[in-house]
């Protein structure tokens, strides 16, 4: 069963704003009946251009129902422009969470706002040059792009939880890990996505000579690098930080924190014995 | 709020009279049936009539019913211990709605170089002989199909599946998890080698299971260790589930002769109501060749998530085959084998009873399933559509 809090159970129970809106300023539907989800959404906009009325109609599960109840509930009141920043992040948060194997039912009313703001402004409905990487649920690079972009998501799993994509038949599975290298290493230009071993070597040596060493010798201590394994780097303590209490503390606040800004966001700082 | 519980397909409650049983092995009685005083000695006496009981539940003889934990246990005992008696032979059989702890357990052998052919179902999730036959290969290890199926409770043909894989020199097993105690079993009338048994589905408790496995078939045990079970399947026995397992079995075998099966006439009487009360709903799975506890109906266009929590609201217990109560994103891989419309797919409820079921509980689920359909309907994008091209047609 799944651990929803009081409030999905509270506008799933009780959905507020069931329905379509007559004369809608905008309209818009994503989801498909396949996917098992689906949702349909409409607003009017009062003599102010703020939204004086949102309603939905949701074929899906308690937490998509819940997250379309929330959503029509947190735009009411809001011009286009703040609603065009309400994010799929919102949604959850107004909900107090949704289960992670959730999070694409708030991704869907995210959506559907978006999709229906368009229709009413007259911008594009496609994202042009969208190409489909996951066949079973239609979800596009752009739609994954997007959701690895907005909730820093690193798994292929992550992307399934948020967009369903890769939850059928897995054939994308390494199309979806490529969209997330790529939009990681875009995140952190300085970054190269794939190091080989010995660059990830050299480059641990040089931040830790250059960054670490100075601050460390500074207190009277000092850092040796022992080996790296994947990801795990074994460092051991030497002078005043063998002995001190705090060295666990500055080797994952600072010597990890520097490790994964300046060479690889993966890496593991592990203490052997000197 | 009283529970109302149609979910006897998942598991179902200790039977009063099987407690009692038990009990006293907890306690007073709690020796090492192995041991060599009469304190432990004796309790090997209750195992003896256990498995006699279990035996003459299914018409096997005692010394082929080996004691396991579950039915999963038993399902790995015993594919394993044909792949191990058969190490020269390199593809297995199934089919495509097996239970999990077959489906998992053949992809794990595919992994291992394993070819594996997965046999299809049609419409009502009946399974073609011809198919098997022509699967069938010198290559071929096992086969393994299930007796009846958890989902739909659609029953496979297996005493003639077994005879058509035997004469071909290839081992045969069946998951008879959902079978067992619902309909009769009587292994002295067919060829199966190995069946799997489980007691929670019958009213013993969680944690027991039975392998059963023919007289003269060659075995290789999963778990090995001291000589209990004929040193079959190590492990010190279990004894109150154990003992507590005969006892189920007695009571289903009990049941099993009587005339009348009151359960399978309130099976009937919930599916028509739901059928004639609900617009747009349908039964998955062949209305003949299934068990009398279970029937699978599917709403159209609307999501089982749903359903399920509204129902939970009155205290209903039941289960779904939609996507998002099952982890996956996939709806039951049972109702696509079947090809069932991915409209149908999602909002379909497995309703399973048991004989402690009364006729009071099943008009109050009747009574307050077309509210809940109906509700979710109303906010259902595709329910309006469908109503509005009824109405104009």
């Amino acid at each position: 069963m799944w651990e929803y809090t009081d409030k999905v159970r509270e506008h799933f129970l009780n959905p507020k704003n069931v329905g379509e809106v007559e004369n809608a300023d905008g309209v818009a539907e994503v989801g498909s009946i396949a996917c098992g989800d689906a949702l349909k959404l409409s607003f009017k906009l009062d003599e102010n251009k703020r939204i004086q009325e949102a309603k939905f109609k949701t074929f899906g599960c308690a937490s998509a129902i819940a997250s379309s109840s929330a959503l029509t509930e947190m735009i009411k009141g809001m011009t286009l422009e703040e609603a065009k920043k309400v994010t799929n992040q919102d949604i959850a948060a107004y909900l107090g969470g949704l289960p992670q194997e959730k999070m694409h039912c708030s991704v869907m009313g995210k959506e559907a706002l978006e999709k229906a703001i368009e229709n009413y402004q007259g911008a594009p409905a496609k994202e042009p040059g969208a190409q489909i990487v996951c066949e079973c649920f239609g979800v596009t690079d752009r739609e994954i792009e997007r959701a690895v972009r907005e909730n820093n998501l690193a798994t292929v799993e992550d992307v399934t939880n948020y967009t369903k994509a890769g939850g059928g038949c897995g054939n994308c599975h390494d199309a979806i890990l490529q969209i997330i290298e790529r939009v990681r290493a875009d995140a952190k230009p300085a970054v190269q996505p794939k190091l080989t071993n010995i660059q990830k070597i050299k480059m641990i040596e040089e931040t830790l000579e250059r960054e670490i060493r100075p601050s460390l010798k500074h207190d009277g201590g000092d850092i040796e690098l022992i080996d790296v394994v994947g990801n795990r780097v074994m460092v051991a303590v030497r002078g005043a930080c063998a002995s001190c209490k705090a060295s666990d503390i500055t080797l994952k606040h600072f010597v990890e924190a520097k490790l994964r800004d300046l060479v690889s966001p993966d890496l593991i700082i592990e203490e052997v014995a000197p | 709020m009283k529970i109302v519980y149609l979910d006897n397909n998942a598991t179902t409650q200790v039977a009063p009279a099987v407690l009692e049983a038990m009990l006293p092995y907890f306690h007073d009685l709690y020796g090492n049936p192995s041991s060599m005083h009469s304190f432990g000695g004796q309790v090997a006496g209750k195992l003896r009539d256990a498995r006699e009981q279990v035996a003459a539940l299914i018409g096997a003889s005692p010394d082929e019913i080996i004691f396991t934990s579950c039915g999963t246990e038993s399902d790995n005992a015993a594919i394993r211990s044909a792949l191990a008696t058969n190490p020269e032979k390199r593809h297995i059989v199934t089919s495509r709605v097996e239970h999990p702890a077959i489906r998992s357990l053949y992809a794990h052998m595919a992994g291992q170089g394993y070819r594996v052919t997965e046999l299809p179902v049609d419409k009502s999730g009946i399974l073609d002989l011809e198919h098997l036959a022509a699967s069938l290969t010198p290559e071929t290890a096992v086969v393994s199909l299930m007796w009846a199926n958890n989902e739909t409770g659609v029953i496979f043909p297996v005493e003639k599946a077994a005879q058509l894989v035997h004469e071909r020199g290839i081992l045969f097993h069946s998951d008879a998890v959902q079978a067992t105690g619902k309909i009769p079993i009587d292994m002295k009338k067919n060829v199966i080698d190995m069946i799997s048994i489980s007691g929670h589905k019958i009213h013993a408790p969680k944690g027991i299971g039975v392998l059963y496995v023919r007289r003269g078939t060659k075995f290789s045990p999963l778990l090995i260790g001291g000589h209990q079970e004929k040193g079959r399947r190590g492990g010190t026995e279990n004894t109150p589930s154990i003992i507590g397992l005969g006892k189920a079995c007695e009571l289903a075998a009990r049941h099993l002769e009587a005339k009348e099966s009151p359960m399978q006439g309130l099976r009937d009487r919930l599916e028509s109501a739901l059928l004639e009360r609900i617009p747009q709903s349908r039964v998955n799975g062949d209305l003949s060749q299934r068990l009398p506890n279970t029937t699978n109906i599917s709403f159209e266009f609307v999501e089982g998530e749903g359903i399920l929590l509204l129902m939970n609201e009155h205290g209903i217990c039941a289960s779904s085959g939609s996507a998002c109560t099952s982890g996956s994103l996939q709806p039951s891989h049972v109702l696509r084998a079947m090809g069932v419309p991915f409209t149908m797919a999602h909002g379909s409820i497995r309703f399973s009873l048991s004989t402690y079921n009364t006729r009071e509980e099943i008009d109050f689920v009747a009574e307050k399933m077309p509210p809940i359909i109906e509700r979710l309907r109303s906010m259902s994008p595709y329910w309006t559509s469908v109503g509005q091209a009824c109405a104009s047609a």
